[in-house]
C-alpha cells in the first residue's frame, strides 16, 4: 500500500480548506519560480522520466504529449486545455481535485502551460459540476491575488492567464477534439485528425489538452524528482493513481494508491470489500464504462495497470473500478451502459449514431431475453462494424462493453433467451 | 509531390491532394455520401473507408491527406466489411420508400448499396421517425430519408454564403432543418437538392412529375441572364420536366440559380402559339400568310430610315443576325440591341465583355464592383467572388448600392463620381488598385445605363487601363444582366442615340414600322403609334402594342447561339418543339424575307451559322474563354455626382418567361415572408 | 412560441456585466466561444429554459446565426426549452447509480411528486429527469437539484430532501444520512488519517 508521504493529494477528501494558504502549508506553489527556471527541455525531460501515462482514459505519455508542440511559435499563440470534463460513468476523481485540491491543478497548468509555451489555460469542466467550478474560480482569484498567475506569474518574467469554461451538458465533449469545438462555441462533435491540436487546436492554434490528474500532480512530480515517481508502480506504469470505486463494495470511495496495486487489494483495503465477501463477487468494470468488464476469476488476482489490464482484454481507462455483486442482472448493467452511449452519441457519424442505437434496443431485449441466440452474434458484428470505424473513440466504447459481457456471460445471456421462449411457449 | 501506392499501384499526386482523389486519379473507385468536391471535408458518413498499412484501424479516404510512402488497399476483406456495415448503418433507418421517392433511380444510397451492400437487412427493431420540414416552395423536404452528410448545410453555409441551415439535437436525434423552417435565403438553394445524396432534399415543383429514367437529357445553355450556365434539359414527349445543372468548371462550375433551376414552368405558360393580326384595334387570330401578308401591306411604301428593329434579352444570335440582314434588305441598319439603355459600344470587343473570365475572379486579389450587384444579376458568378473572397484572399470593394451578397464588401458609397479620383490615384481605393497584383474592375448594367454611363465606362476603362491591364491579365470587366446583350454587341447591334432615340422617333412619327425580338423590357407603350412587328414567346410586355405577333420559340426550343458576359460562345440545343404553329425565329424570319420579296440568302442552320462566322468571327470558336485586344472605348465626359440605381429590380422576374413563372411568384412570396408557412407537417 | 419568448429578452444590468465578463475570456474576434456560458446565463435570467427570443438576443449579441446558436442549445442537455419548476431534480440512472439502487430512488420521487420523467409538478416547485452519469459514482445513487449535488441518497433520503425543499428549508448537499466526508469511504478514510485536521 502506497504510504500517506507519497500522496499527491492530500487534501483528496476536502478534510482541510481547499484555499490557497492550506494549499500552501500542504506544498502547493513551492518553489514554482525555481522549477520555471530550469527551463522547458528540463520539465519535459523530466516529465517523460516520471514515466506518467495521461489520466484521463487513453494513457498517453504526457511529457511526450508535451513535446509535440512547437518550440517556437510562427506568430500564433500555443494554448493549454485541461480536459475537466469528467463523465465517464464510474469516474468522479477530477471532482475532488478540483473541489478540494484546486491549487495543485492551478499550478500544474502554469507549469505545464511554460513547458509548452502556452500563453494561457482554459480548464473546461462539465456543466453540472457547478460548485467545482465556484471554487476554481476563487482559487483562480486566489492565485491572481498572490501573483502567481497573471502577468509575470510567480515572478518568473512569464505571463499566463486561466480560465474555466463550463460545458453544457455532454459526454463527448471529453474527447479532446469535441472539447475544443466546444470551446470554439460550438457543438461538440470531434474532428477529423489529422490534423492533430498540437497543430491546429482551438481558434486554429497549436493546442494540448490534457487531464486534470495529469497536469494536478506535475508540480508534485518535479518537486520530488521523475524517479521518485518512476520509482512508484511498475515499468511503463508508473506512480500514483487516484481510483474511484463505486458499486456493490460495501463502503464507495475514491483513493490514491500505487499504479499496479491488485484490484481485491484495492477493494478490500479502501473500499471496505465487496459487498457480501469476495466470493460474492460476480463482475468488475475496472476502468469506467468504456473498458471490458471482468469476471471474478481474473478480478482475483489482476494488477490495476495499463499493461496488465490490457492483457486481459479490458483497461485501466480511468481506473474507475465499477463493481458487481452476484445479485446484479449484468446483461441490464450493460444495457444501461448502452443507452448511456446511445444518449452520448453526438450523431456525427454514421456507425456510432446508427449503431448505438441499434445495440442498445437489442441489449434491451436480451435484458428479458425477447430474442433470438443467433442475434448474440449479429449484436457482436454490429459491435465489429462500429469499432475503428468512428470519427472518435466513443464508437470503440460503445462497443466494448457488449464485447466484454459476451466475452464473459454469454451463457447467461443464453440462458435467459431460452427461459424467455420456455415463458413463451407455456 | 508524395507518391504512394494504392492497390499495388504507385501514383505521384500534388501536395495536399487526399488519399481518396489519390484513388480517384487512377481510377480506383472509393464509394462516398457525405465527400464532395466543392465543400469543406466533413468525414461524416465513413463510407470511403480504406486500409492503410501501419494504421491499426482503416481510415477515412477523403479526409486523410496522401502521404510519400503510403500503402493503401481499396479492396481488402476489412474494407469490405467496413462498406458493408456503414452501408447497413445508412439504411437501417432509412426508409424503403424507393417506389415513391423522386430521387429512385438517381440515388447515392441506392446505387451504393446495390454496389457495396450485403443484400439484406438484419435490423429488427423500429425505424426511426423525422418530421419533415418546410424549407420554402422550391425544396421538398422527406426527412426520415436523411443520412447527415451535412452536405446542405455545407453549401448553405460555404457556397451560398447563407447561415441558415443547420442540424439540431445530437445522436440518433438529430435533425436538419433551416433556421425557424425559413425558406433559405439564397438564390442558390435549388443546388442542395442535387447535393442531397438521398431523396430527403428534393425539387418541390418536379415532385411526382416524371421518374428519372424516363428523361432524356439534353446538354443546353441557360439565358436568364449573362453568365450562360451550362445545363441539362431534362424532357419527356414535348414537356421541359426539370432542369439541372451540368459541370463547366469555367462557367458555373456545377451550380445554377433557382431561376435557371425553376424557370421552366414559364416556358409552358402565357405562351404565343400562333400568330395574331391586330384588326379594329384588337388582337385576332391569324395564320402564318395571313400574318406575313399583314406585314407585307403595312411595309408598302415605307422607307428604310423609317423601319427600326429592337432585340431583346435572351434572342439567339441566328435569330439577331437574321433580323439584321432583313432590316439591311429593307433598307434599315437601325437594329438596337440595348433595351436598358446601357451606353456600351462595340469598337472594342475588350470593352464590353469579362475579360479574366469568370473564373479570372480566383486569380484576383482585388475586386472593385462599379454599379454591379453580381448577386441578384448573375447569382453563380456571385458564389465564385464569394468563393475567392473565403478562400482565396480576394477583397471586394463596391461602388454602387449596397447589397448583402454574402461576403464582405468594402463599400465606398454610390456616388460614381469617385472614379475621378480613383484614376488620379487619389485615395483608398486608388491605394488598394496601386497594391493588387491582379486587380478587377467590373461595371455593371446598373452604372452604364445612366445618363453618364459612356463616361462611366471611360473612367473605369482608364482606371483598367492604368491599373487592371498587364502581361497576361487583364482585369477590365463588364458583368451583363442579358444573355443574348455580347452576341449582339458581337453583331453591331447599336444605334445612334440608342433605344430612347427609337422610341422618341416613334413616338414623333418619324418611324413607321419597328420589328421587336422578345423585347420585353422597355416602355412598348411608345410604340403605340407605329406599326409594330412582335416576334416572340410570351403574352408579355411586347404584345400589348403590337399590331402583327409572330409566335416563336424559346431557348429550350431551339438550337442558338449566345454569348456570355465573359465573351465564351456557346450554343443552346432543341429540347422541345415549339408550342402549336410557333416556329424557330431565324426560320420566320427566313420565311418573312421570302415573302417581303428580299430572300434572305441561308436555306438552313448551317448556312445561317456559316454567314454568322462571317459577321461576328468569334462564333468561329465555341465554348472557349477569348481574348479580346485591349483599346480604347467609352466616352470621356462628366460623371455627375448621386447614386447608381441596382440594374435588377427583383431577380425573380427579369424576362417573360420568369414572369410566366408561377414557381417564381412562388419563391418570391416565399422569401418575402408572405406566405403562411404552415403546411400539413406542422404541428 | 411559448410566451416567454414573446417577451424581448435583454440582459439585466448585472448580466450585462457577466455576459462581458465570459468574453472577455476569450481572444478578440472570438466571442463565439462564450455561446455557453451566455446561454446559461441567459436561461438563469429567464428562470430555468432557453427561448427563441433568448437564441436570436444571444446570437444578435455574439454575431451568430441564429441557427448556429440554436445548434448548441439542442446539442447539450443542460440547456432547457420549455419551463421547468422551481427545483429541477435530476436523478442519475447510469449503471454505478443504478447499481447502489438509482430505480429505487426514481421511483420514490415519482411517487412523492406524483409526476413521471420530464414532468413538472402542479405547483410548478419540481421538474423531475432522470440524467446521464452525474460524475459521482462513488457516492451514488446521486440525484443533482439545481446546483448542488446530494449523494449517497436511499428512497427515505430523497423524499426528505424533497419535503425539506418544499418547504423552503435550507437543506445540505453531498452525502445523505451516512457517516463519510465526501469521497472517503464511510466511517472514516483508510488514508491520509494526518490530514484530517481543519489545516495542515
Amino acid at each position: 500500500m502506497l504510504a500517506d508521504k507519497d500522496r499527491i493529494f492530500t487534501n483528496l477528501y476536502g478534510f482541510q480548506s481547499p484555499g490557497i494558504e492550506a494549499a500552501m502549508k500542504r506544498g502547493d506553489w513551492d518553489g514554482t519560480k525555481g522549477l520555471i527556471g530550469k527551463g522547458r527541455d528540463w520539465i519535459i525531460s523530466e516529465m517523460k522520466d516520471s514515466g506518467l501515462r495521461g489520466r484521463g482514459g487513453a494513457g498517453f505519455p504526457t511529457g511526450l504529449k508535451w513535446s509535440f508542440m512547437p518550440k517556437q511559435s510562427d506568430g500564433r499563440p500555443s494554448y493549454l486545455v485541461v480536459n475537466a470534463d469528467e463523465g465517464e460513468p464510474g469516474t468522479c476523481k477530477d471532482r475532488d481535485l478540483m473541489r478540494h485540491d484546486p491549487h495543485k491543478l492551478l499550478e500544474g497548468c502554469l507549469i505545464a502551460g511554460f513547458a509548452m509555451n502556452a500563453i494561457a489555460a482554459y480548464i473546461y469542466i462539465r456543466g453540472e459540476f457547478f460548485r467545482e467550478a465556484e471554487a476554481l474560480e476563487r482559487a483562480i482569484e486566489e492565485a491572481y491575488a498572490k501573483g502567481f498567475l497573471g502577468k509575470n506569474a510567480c515572478g518568473t518574467g512569464y505571463d499566463f492567464d486561466i480560465y474555466v469554461h463550463r460545458g453544457a451538458g455532454a459526454y463527448i465533449c471529453g474527447e479532446e477534439t469535441a472539447l475544443i469545438e466546444s470551446l470554439e462555441g460550438k457543438k461538440g462533435q470531434p474532428r477529423l485528425k489529422p490534423p492533430f491540436p498540437a497543430n491546429v487546436g482551438v481558434w486554429g492554434c497549436p493546442t494540448t489538452v490534457n487531464n486534470v490528474e495529469s497536469i494536478a500532480v506535475a508540480p508534485t512530480i518535479l518537486r520530488r524528482g521523475a524517479s521518485w515517481f518512476a520509482g512508484i508502480g511498475r515499468p511503463n506504469n508508473t506512480g500514483t493513481k487516484v481510483f474511484s470505486i463505486s458499486g456493490h463494495v460495501n463502503k464507495p470511495c475514491n483513493v490514491e494508491e500505487e499504479m499496479g496495486i491488485p484490484l481485491k487489494e484495492l477493494i478490500e483495503k479502501h473500499a471496505g470489500g465487496v459487498r457480501g465477501g469476495w466470493d460474492n463477487l460476480l463482475a468488475v468494470i475496472p476502468g469506467g464504462s468504456s473498458v471490458p468488464v471482468l469476471p471474478k476469476h481474473i478480478c482475483d488476482d489482476v494488477l490495476m495497470d495499463f499493461d496488465s489490464l490490457r492483457a486481459v482484454q479490458s483497461g485501466l481507462g480511468t481506473a474507475a473500478v465499477i463493481v458487481m455483486d452476484k445479485s446484479t442482472d449484468i446483461v441490464k448493467a450493460i444495457a444501461r451502459l448502452s443507452e448511456f452511449y446511445k444518449h452520448e452519441s453526438c450523431g456525427q457519424c454514421t456507425p456510432c449514431r446508427e449503431g448505438t442505437g441499434w445495440m442498445w434496443r437489442v441489449m434491451e431485449r436480451l435484458v428479458v431475453g425477447e430474442a433470438d441466440k443467433s442475434e448474440i452474434d449479429m449484436l457482436l458484428d454490429v459491435t465489429k462494424q462500429i469499432e475503428g470505424h468512428t470519427i472518435c473513440a466513443l464508437g470503440d466504447a460503445a462497443a466494448w462493453p457488449i464485447q466484454g459481457l459476451m466475452r464473459h456471460f454469454r451463457p447467461e445471456v443464453e440462458a435467459r433467451i431460452e427461459a424467455y421462449h420456455a415463458r413463451a411457449a407455456e | 509531390m508524395p507518391t504512394l501506392t494504392i492497390d499495388g499501384k504507385q501514383v505521384t499526386v500534388e501536395p495536399g491532394t487526399t488519399v481518396l482523389q489519390a484513388c480517384e486519379e487512377i481510377g480506383v473507385e472509393v464509394p462516398r455520401f457525405c465527400y464532395h468536391e466543392r465543400l469543406s471535408i466533413a468525414g461524416n458518413c465513413r463510407m470511403c473507408l480504406v486500409d492503410m498499412e501501419k494504421s491499426p484501424k482503416p481510415i477515412a479516404s477523403c479526409a486523410m491527406p496522401a502521404g510519400e510512402g503510403m500503402v493503401i488497399h481499396t479492396n481488402t476483406e476489412r474494407v469490405k466489411k467496413a462498406r458493408e456495415g456503414v452501408m447497413e448503418f445508412l439504411l437501417i433507418n432509412h426508409p424503403l420508400d424507393c417506389p415513391i421517392c423522386d430521387q429512385g433511380g438517381e440515388c447515392d444510397l441506392q446505387d451504393e448499396a446495390m454496389a457495396f451492400g450485403r443484400g439484406a437487412s438484419r435490423y429488427d427493431e423500429n425505424k426511426r421517425a423525422v418530421e419533415d420540414k418546410y424549407m420554402g416552395p422550391l425544396i421538398a423536404t422527406t426527412m426520415t430519408r436523411c443520412i447527415h452528410c451535412m452536405r446542405c448545410v455545407r453549401f448553405s453555409e460555404e457556397v451560398a454564403g447563407v447561415d441558415d441551415m443547420g442540424s439540431l439535437w445530437r445522436g440518433e436525434h438529430t435533425e436538419i432543418t433551416t433556421y425557424l423552417e425559413k425558406t433559405l435565403d439564397s438564390e442558390m438553394s435549388g443546388n442542395v437538392i442535387d447535393l442531397c445524396p438521398v431523396g430527403a432534399l428534393t425539387s418541390k415543383p418536379y415532385a411526382f412529375t416524371a421518374r428519372s429514367w424516363e428523361l432524356k437529357h439534353i446538354e443546353s445553355v441557360d439565358v436568364m441572364d449573362a453568365v450562360g450556365s451550362n445545363i441539362n434539359i431534362d424532357v419527356r414527349g414535348s414537356a421541359v420536366m426539370r432542369i439541372k445543372p451540368r459541370l463547366n468548371e469555367d462557367v458555373n462550375e456545377e451550380w445554377i440559380s433557382d431561376k435557371t433551376r425553376f424557370v421552366y414552368d414559364g416556358l409552358r405558360k402565357r405562351r404565343l402559339d400562333r400568330a395574331y393580326v391586330r384588326k379594329n384595334k384588337t388582337l385576332q387570330e391569324a395564320t402564318w400568310a395571313e400574318a406575313f401578308d399583314a406585314i407585307k401591306k403595312k411595309l408598302k411604301g415605307v422607307k428604310g430610315d423609317e423601319i427600326a428593329a429592337i432585340v431583346g434579352d435572351m434572342a439567339d444570335m441566328e435569330s439577331m443576325l437574321a433580323l439584321k440582314d432583313l432590316m439591311a434588305a429593307l433598307g434599315s441598319s437601325r437594329i438596337e440591341s440595348r433595351q436598358d439603355g446601357a451606353k456600351l459600344d462595340t469598337a472594342v470587343r475588350a470593352g464590353y465583355i469579362l475579360n479574366a473570365g469568370l473564373a479570372g475572379v480566383e486569380e484576383a486579389d482585388f475586386l472593385l464592383l462599379v454599379g454591379s450587384n453580381p448577386r441578384a444579376e448573375a447569382p453563380v458568378f456571385n458564389t465564385r467572388i464569394r468563393k475567392a473572397v473565403r478562400h482565396l484572399g480576394l477583397k471586394v470593394a463596391n461602388v454602387g448600392s449596397a447589397e448583402d451578397l454574402t461576403y464582405k464588401v468594402q463599400e465606398f458609397g454610390d456616388d460614381a463620381s469617385l472614379l475621378e479620383a480613383v484614376l488620379k490615384g487619389k485615395g483608398e481605393l486608388a491605394d488598394a488598385f496601386k497594391a493588387a497584383e491582379k486587380p478587377m474592375i467590373i461595371v455593371g448594367q446598373g452604372a452604364l445605363k445612366r445618363e453618364d454611363g459612356a463616361a462611366i465606362l471611360k473612367a473605369a476603362r482608364d482606371i483598367a487601363d492604368k491599373y487592371c491591364v498587364k502581361d497576361g491579365w487583364n482585369g477590365f470587366g463588364v458583368l451583363h444582366t442579358a444573355a443574348a446583350r455580347v452576341g449582339a454587341l458581337d453583331l453591331d447591334l447599336v444605334t445612334e442615340g440608342g433605344i430612347d432615340a427609337i422610341l422618341a422617333d416613334a413616338e414623333a412619327g418619324k418611324l413607321k414600322a419597328v420589328f421587336v425580338l422578345g423585347a420585353d423590357e422597355f416602355d412598348t407603350a411608345k410604340l403605340a403609334g407605329v406599326d409594330t412587328i412582335y416576334i416572340g414567346t410570351h403574352g408579355d410586355a411586347g404584345v400589348t402594342n403590337a399590331d402583327v405577333i409572330l409566335p416563336g420559340a424559346a431557348y429550350t426550343e431551339k438550337s442558338g447561339t449566345y454569348v456570355n458576359t465573359e465573351g465564351r460562345v456557346q450554343r443552346t440545343e432543341k429540347a422541345t418543339f415549339a408550342p402549336g404553329e410557333a416556329r424557330e425565329d431565324w426560320t420566320i424570319l427566313r420565311a418573312l424575307s421570302d415573302v417581303l420579296g428580299h430572300t434572305l440568302p441561308y436555306n438552313n442552320l448551317a448556312e445561317l451559322r456559316a454567314r454568322l462566322e462571317t459577321v461576328a468571327p468569334a462564333t468561329t470558336q465555341l465554348d472557349e474563354l477569348l481574348q479580346a485586344p485591349w483599346g480604347d472605348f467609352g466616352t470621356k465626359g462628366k460623371i455627375s455626382a448621386g447614386g447608381i440605381a441596382p440594374a435588377v429590380d427583383n431577380f425573380y422576374l427579369t424576362n417573360p418567361i420568369a414572369r410566366a413563372s408561377e414557381i417564381m411568384a412562388d419563391i418570391i412570396a416565399a422569401r418575402a415572408g408572405d406566405v403562411e408557412e404552415a403546411t400539413g407537417t406542422h404541428g | 412560441m411559448t410566451a416567454a419568448a414573446q417577451e424581448a429578452f435583454a440582459w439585466t444590468p448585472e448580466n450585462e456585466a457577466t455576459a462581458q465578463k465570459h468574453i472577455a475570456k476569450y481572444p478578440a474576434g472570438r466571442q463565439q466561444s462564450a455561446v455557453m456560458p451566455l446561454l446559461d446565463l441567459a436561461q438563469r435570467q429567464n428562470g430555468g429554459h432557453v427561448t427563441q427570443e433568448i437564441i436570436e438576443y444571444i446570437a444578435d449579441y455574439l454575431d451568430m446565426a441564429p441557427i448556429k446558436v440554436m445548434e448548441v442549445a439542442t446539442f447539450y442537455t443542460m440547456y432547457n426549452h420549455k419551463p421547468i419548476g422551481k427545483h429541477h431534480v435530476q436523478v442519475c440512472g447510469t449503471t454505478p447509480c443504478w447499481l447502489r439502487g438509482a430505480e429505487d430512488v426514481m421511483h420514490a420521487c415519482k411517487k412523492h411528486l406524483g409526476i413521471e420523467k420530464g414532468q413538472t409538478t402542479a405547483d410548478g416547485m419540481f421538474t423531475l429527469n432522470e440524467v446521464e452519469c452525474a460524475g459521482a459514482c462513488v457516492n451514488a445513487p446521486v440525484v443533482a437539484i439545481d446546483d448542488d449535488y446530494f449523494e449517497d441518497l436511499t428512497p427515505e433520503t430523497v423524499v426528505e430532501l424533497l419535503n425539506k425543499l418544499a418547504k423552503g428549508e435550507a437543506v445540505k448537499p453531498g452525502p445523505q444520512g451516512v457517516n463519510r466526508k465526501n469521497s472517503a469511504p464511510e466511517g472514516g478514510p483508510t488514508t491520509l488519517k494526518d490530514f484530517m485536521g481543519e489545516d495542515a
